[in-house]
């Protein structure tokens, strides 16, 4: 039977961690160093690195530090910048979390601001022990999916067997999330067909289309130089891999970053920004597609790879499914799944099942392999987008 | 006895998949036919099945993944240097792309 942390609005957590948040760049040092003697015993750096304000990464900072796995939040400040600390500082005090600001500029300077920081961590540390603790079902897990690094083997092994698990833990209640629209190009027609109403499948598309335009405009799709040396000639071929991460289930909504799924189920994040194109690329890199599907609510992210990441991530546990047995052998200390193994001596359905299990296994604490090796990437860059249409979440 | 190096994975592509390094010569693909590959394949790349003419889909997981730019004689490498995406172009370092140092 699992165990999860209770949080006031009733969602539950799955790790207890402390989270120092830092409002921008100048304030990262700082940040960095308070969390330092900690970063093994459950503390943890986020933040956002611009002066300017936005809207999205606002929202995104105040759907992460009350997100179900954190416990309590740090805020530390240099004090000119635009983020609205006052607004974040209210969300979590209201989320019912111990929450403190440091503000560098009046708070002595950078050594002042890192031991002060220090005290208060120490002491959220302990406080957070005292959080109620409640059984937890697989229907309350939120899984995301993403895939980085991919090769020709993504979308024969890793991929299929992550969308087997998907089938299995949406049967079950769980919801679960799959996203980056710019790999699902090519996609959009067959995808459509899966929604669970017309005006969703709609949506789908338009999705896909915004994100092809968004890309076609920025000169290059999401394809990198290692997925043709792994044997991927076209976006279109990446993309029919990433879409088997999705199994066969029907979709039962279209949500953008940061909106919480309204119950179990299959959703599509849309990850492209809305209106003109600006900021640059949607995504610069994976992580900060991870930090979008812990920021719905992902207690864990299953990442598969061909080509072999080693990330991690703040605030949720990645499990890292390795889609081609040459990586894994290279890199299996980073590996927590071989799904390589299809192409030798095992089956779908049999990766499908070990990927499940170590959900589980992870949800009751067990630790990932880049949560061991100290991984805990964040990032987290402008964007802009226009709240979902009715037709994404279909009663 | 079919060699699983070179799978097929949908009964309308034409192209199959290399499950290792492939050396010039005649394979049996799981399909049970017979390959003969006109040059070395890295593990993960594409070999044409059938000829393929300039301009004609190219059909992976029985759907189009892109176009050939030229004809493409069976047995051949299919890749970005004869290929196309049919939405936005392909970046790749010509130092990696064809995948010789790989594995």
């Amino acid at each position: 039977m699992l165990e999860g942390f209770v949080r006031a609005d009733g969602r539950k957590g799955i790790r207890n961690l402390v989270a120092v948040a830092y409002l921008v760049e100048c304030a990262r040092h700082v940040a960095n160093e308070i969390v330092l003697p900690y970063r093994d015993s459950g503390a943890q750096v986020i933040g956002f690195p611009g002066c300017f304000p936005n809207e999205y990464a606002q929202m995104m900072m105040e759907r992460l530090c009350t997100h179900p796995n954190i416990g309590a939040v740090l805020l530390v400040s240099l004090g000119c910048e635009s983020f609205n600390r006052f607004a974040l500082e209210r969300i979590v005090a209201e989320s019912g979390r111990p929450v403190d600001a440091i503000v560098i500029q009046k708070s002595g300077g950078t050594r002042s601001s890192i031991e002060a920081g220090r005290q208060w961590v120490e002491k959220a540390m302990a406080d957070v022990e005292s959080v109620p603790r409640a059984p937890m079902e697989v229907g309350d897990l939120v899984i995301g999916t993403i895939c980085g690094g991919s090769d020709a083997t993504s979308g024969i092994t890793g991929n299929p067997a992550v969308g087997l698990a998907f089938d299995r833990l949406g049967a079950e209640g769980a919801t679960c999330i799959f996203e980056e629209t710019g790999e699902l190009i090519g996609c959009e027609q067959i995808m459509a067909q899966r929604a669970s109403t017309p005006q969703l499948g709609a949506e789908l598309t338009r999705s896909v289309e915004k994100a092809a335009r968004y890309y076609a405009t920025l000169g290059y799709g999401s394809f990198a130089a290692g997925n043709a040396e792994g044997g991927l000639s076209t976006i279109e071929e990446k993309s029919m891999g990433a879409y088997a991460k999705s199994g066969a289930a029907p979709i039962n909504g279209l949500i953008k970053p940061g909106d919480i799924p309204p119950r179990g189920g299959l959703y599509l994040m849309d990850v492209v920004p809305d209106g003109e194109v600006r900021y640059g690329f949607p995504n610069i890199n994976d992580n900060a597609e991870i930090a979008e599907l812990i920021a719905s609510g992902s207690h864990v992210i299953l990442f598969t790879t061909g080509r072999g990441s080693v990330v991690g991530s703040a605030i949720s546990p990645v499990i890292k499914i390795c889609a081609n047995p040459v990586t894994y052998k290279r890199l299996s200390e980073d590996m927590d799944v071989n799904a390589g193994r299809i192409l030798q001596d095992a089956g779908l359905d049999e990766v499908a099942e070990e990927i499940y299990e170590l959900i589980l296994d992870v949800a009751a604490g067990g630790r990932t392999k880049s949560e061991a090796l100290g991984h805990a990437e964040f990032i987290l860059t402008y964007k802009s987008f226009e709240p979902i249409g009715p037709a994404c979440l279909p009663v | 006895m079919p060699d699983n190096r070179l799978l097929l994975l949908s009964e309308s592509d034409n192209v199959l998949v290399a499950l290792g390094p492939v050396a010039t010569g005649a394979h049996r693909a799981s399909d049970g036919n017979i390959l003969h590959v006109e040059e070395s394949i890295s593990f993960g790349h594409k070999v044409a099945r059938r000829p393929i003419g300039k301009g004609e889909k190219i059909i992976k997981y029985g759907v189009s993944i892109g176009s050939a730019l030229c004809d493409i004689v069976a047995g051949r490498h299919v890749h970005v240097h004869n290929m196309k995406s049919d939405y936005t172009p392909t970046y790749a370092l010509e130092q990696t792309a064809g995948g010789r140092d790989d594995a």
